[in-house]
């Protein structure tokens, strides 16, 4: 782990440093009377008298100093080297449902790649009527379509499949980000290509790789291909991020991250799956009688509260609480949220910020006057599938504790009386 | 020249198709001519690859172990390799092929993958010491976990998580706390003490197994 991370890494220094100042906040702040009138309402601040930056300061601005602790995070012993490993988004200090393109996390198998537009070409063969080769310019022709949907990693949360290990949100759930994507439908471009020789598509796949050494290389039915696959060059506004595959990546809603290949450089028809190493020796979810299910492509209804959680926890004292967290569903929208406060024997149902859209994270709210009490923070998300959100011993039922991926299960957060909060499991 | 409505693009060569379609799959289509054995295998193995995956393909330190393992998937803690796990060795020419060794991809030619691949073989214990493969011979290799696998059966058995009315009201008696990840302690923190007892107690719970295992 860097120097850096461990700088922001929470500790119970940062909690008590939060609590003391939300102390005074607290006794500040509305109803209560205070005896002292606040300096920093009575003395001129300094920003209030000097001047601040110029406009031509910041070409191309970061978050200000204050949030330096909003940073993806590494976790060391996770994997063998830092090039084929996964970093984390700090979701316990996000709000809303957009993902900051420079906090969202990665993941790679070879490291991030630098491949310029000027050296990027995009390759159409196998079962087409042309095989054909496209241009980033080429690309940026086609008809184009936006859309906001969750990447989110097989893996998320696959760490706690055996018991609670890590301690926050971002470490348990942080393998996801959501974006608002601009590009050519799969669709369009395989059409470009001509599917007269594709025959029946019903049996027919698509093997997609990446431009990088490890190439990620997945097989996707052709029928999903033609459905809902975006060919993507822009998220949030700009273009894709280096670490996000630029200036091409493939988005495939609902299905798990590591099928949104990045860097896309080949699309191939073909009459049946490839069966590459990221479907067959990874990417597969062992079950406990040793046979393994394949081709596990959706990724099921899941929440998390985002605060408080471990590395959010309450510094404010007794009163106005808002729970807050995000919910999303590979197999359609998100229709509800509930949330517990008692380890699952009750639940109340959440304000969602917004309507669900299909296979997009959405923000819940569930906003309570804390009376200071031990909570066990728990939400479950249901989808318009009729989809509830099970319990990790629910998926152990079916599943035992080998399956690595996939671990969609009801997390819940120990909140303390000082108002803490920690990674556990419960009864 | 196409079918495509708007003209975009161009037509792929055949040199081009051949330089990046490289993929194999199970019934050996994408296979290139060539052959490797088992004692060529060892020697370009010691040479590209034990330095992170053992001169016996055991694996080094957390790198991938390829070897070993068999018998063991209905285990607390599986060891997934070649030969314990993978279903086809078509998945095994295709990656070395095209993405080992890690940060010299695409440096090995179809006569090395081919001794690579066969002494991975000899190292799980499924081929002699002079076993020959070759294009011609490959598909008559089937790896032990072939029939390993099942079709994601999510919407079958795991049909009763679609449930229209969830329980709101009373739904347990008590609950207990069962699991602390502060007990475990493997999160990094601002003090780094915690780190070292932190990687003795995940190799003794068996539960620091990689999600995100390096290529």
């Amino acid at each position: 782990m860097s120097d850096k991370a461990k700088t922001f890494a929470p500790s119970r220094r940062q909690f008590l440093a939060g609590a003391a100042a939300g102390a005074g906040a607290a006794a500040a702040s509305a109803a209560s009377a205070t005896a002292t009138p606040d300096p920093l309402i009575t003395e001129v601040q300094e920003w209030a008298s000097g001047l601040g930056d110029g406009v031509d300061a910041t070409p191309y601005g970061l978050p200000i100093q204050f949030e330096q602790d909003v940073v993806r995070r590494n976790v060391e012993w996770l994997t063998a080297d830092t090039i084929s490993s996964i970093n984390f988004t700090p979701i316990h200090a996000l709000d809303g449902t957009i993902t900051p393109q420079g906090c969202a996390f990665e993941r790679h198998h070879s490291g991030a790649i630098e491949l310029k537009k000027e050296d990027y070409r995009l390759m159409i063969n196998g079962l087409v009527d042309t095989p054909l080769v496209f241009s980033y310019a080429d690309l940026e022709r086609f008809p184009r379509e936006n859309r906001v949907y969750f990447c989110e990693c097989a893996a998320n949360s696959g760490m706690e499949w055996a018991g609670a290990q890590l301690n926050g949100a971002q470490f348990t759930h942080g393998m996801i980000h959501n974006m608002e994507y601009s590009g050519v439908s799969l669709r369009t471009l395989l059409e470009e290509a001509g599917l007269a020789a594709a025959g029946d598509f019903k049996d027919k796949w698509v093997y997609v790789e990446g431009a990088d050494a490890s190439s990620n290389g997945r097989s996707i039915p052709l029928e999903k291909a033609l459905d809902d696959v975006l060919v993507a060059f822009k998220a949030n506004g700009e273009a894709l991020r280096k670490e996000h595959g630029y200036p091409v990546r493939l988005v495939v809603p609902g299905w798990e991250g590591n099928m949104w290949v990045k860097w896309l450089r080949r699309i191939e028809v073909m009459d049946g799956p490839v069966e590459s190493r990221e479907e067959t020796s990874k990417y597969t979810d062992t079950l406990a009688n040793g046979v393994a299910r394949k081709w596990t492509w959706e990724m099921d209804a899941k929440s998390v509260v985002t605060s408080p959680s471990p590395q959010a926890p309450i510094t404010h004292g007794k009163g106005p609480l808002v729970i807050t967290g995000l919910a999303w569903s590979g197999r359609g929208a998100i229709t509800g949220v509930d949330v517990s406060t008692d380890g699952g024997k009750t639940w109340t149902e959440a304000r969602l910020g917004a309507p669900g859209t299909d296979k997009a994270l959405t923000r819940f709210y569930l906003d309570i006057n804390w009376d200071g009490s031990e909570m066990f923070l728990q939400s479950r998300a249901r989808d318009s599938s009729g989809y509830v959100q099970p319990t990790k011993t629910q998926l152990r039922e079916v599943r035992g504790l080998n399956s690595i991926y996939h671990n969609n299960a009801i997390q819940t957060w120990w909140v303390k009386a000082t108002g803490e909060a920690e990674n556990v499991e419960v009864s | 020249a196409y079918a495509g409505s708007y003209g975009l693009g161009r037509t792929a060569l055949p040199e081009e198709i051949a330089a990046w379609d490289l993929d194999v799959s199970p019934d050996g289509t994408g296979l290139p001519a060539g052959s490797g054995d088992v004692l060529t295998g060892e020697e370009v193995f010691a040479e590209q690859c034990a330095v992170c995956h053992g001169d016996f393909a055991e694996g080094v330190d957390n790198w991938p172990k390829l070897a070993g393992g068999q018998g063991t998937l209905d285990h607390e803690d599986p060891l997934k390799t070649v030969g314990s796990y993978w279903p086809y060795l078509s998945t095994t020419w295709d990656y070395v092929n095209r993405s080992m060794p890690f940060g010299a991809a695409q440096t090995l030619e179809p006569d090395e993958v081919y001794a690579i691949v066969a002494y991975i073989l000899y190292s799980n214990d499924l081929v002699d010491e002079d076993f020959v493969l070759s294009d011609e011979t490959f598909t008559g290799v089937e790896l032990p976990n072939a029939g390993g696998f099942i079709l994601d059966d999510r919407l079958e058995s795991e049909k009763h998580f679609w449930n229209p009315e969830p329980c709101m009201e009373n739904c347990k008696d008590s609950v207990e706390i069962t699991m602390r990840a502060l007990v475990l302690d493997v999160t990094p923190e601002e003090t780094s003490a915690a780190a070292e007892p932190a990687e003795a107690v995940v190799e003794e719970a068996a539960v620091a197994e990689p999600v995100a295992e390096p290529v």
